[in-house]
């Protein structure tokens, strides 16, 4: 295909900063559904082998859950401020420690909440960081 | 100590790695062109999706043991490699910003690491 006029009309379709955000949101939510497969599916791997790994449903299932997530992270950092996406990326921690705690049965206590939070807190500073205004 | 060190390491080496992986599809989404071919043809796309799910094999040995709430945010810390690579390999700007988010990051997963009992 060469450069014509005609063909950088379909190119350019962007999406607005609220449904960059959408598709960030989004991604957390494929991302907390990825980590409960692996994670399943880590612990039922007591021998790890060609055959146990290959039909190991959760982890394909897992695998794709995450790529499905990183792609609608790529879209969504395509259009939108960092400065936006990243205080709602953070919300993966937040989802991930509600998944640790209800399904897994995983002790909490004040560090851990405490140590997630500042991590929360320095993903959205990253983020702050890179603002193009 | 309910998740050992083992897995906290494996996880660390994951996010190494992957910092890598972003190194890559970077200078490869650099060298892209209009055909869709270019796409195909870019070894740097292929390696760094190559670091990617290498990432995630160490990824996946981490947290056969141990506890999720203390190893996924772990992974955070790729978010301090790629911003080391950013200014090595880019010559990105390292605002004053950017660099008390690391300082934030590093923070909490210490304190992460205190709640491991």
């Amino acid at each position: 295909m060469n450069d014509s006029p005609t063909t950088t009309e379909r190119v350019s379709f962007r999406f607005s900063h609220r449904q960059s955000i959408g598709l960030v949101f989004l991604c957390t939510l494929f991302g907390v559904v990825a980590q409960f497969l692996i994670k399943t599916s880590a612990n039922s791997l007591t021998v790890i082998t060609l055959e146990t790994l290959l039909t190991n449903w959760a982890l394909w299932l897992g695998l794709a859950m995450y790529g499905i997530s990183t792609g609608l992270l790529i879209l969504a950092l395509r259009d939108g401020e960092l400065s936006l996406l990243y205080p709602v990326i953070s919300l993966t921690y937040v989802w991930v420690t509600i998944l640790s705690v209800l399904v897994f049965h995983e002790s909490i206590n004040v560090f851990k909440l405490t140590g997630i939070t500042v991590i929360c807190l320095g993903v959205a500073l990253l983020g702050k960081g890179d603002s193009r205004s | 100590m309910k998740t050992p060190l083992s897995s906290i390491l494996l996880v660390l080496l994951a996010s190494f790695i992957g910092s890598f992986g972003a190194v890559f599809l970077k200078a490869g989404a650099g060298r892209l062109h209009r055909e869709w071919q270019s796409v195909l043809l870019n070894w740097r796309l292929g390696a760094g999706v190559g670091l990617y799910l290498g990432s995630f094999v160490f990824y996946y040995l981490g947290v056969r043991q141990g506890e999720l709430s203390v190893l996924y945010p772990m992974v955070s810390l790729g978010y301090i490699w790629t911003l080391l690579w950013s200014r090595l390999f880019f010559g990105e700007p390292v605002s004053g910003r950017k660099v008390a988010g690391l300082a934030l990051i590093i923070g909490g997963i210490l304190i992460l690491n205190l709640g491991n009992r």
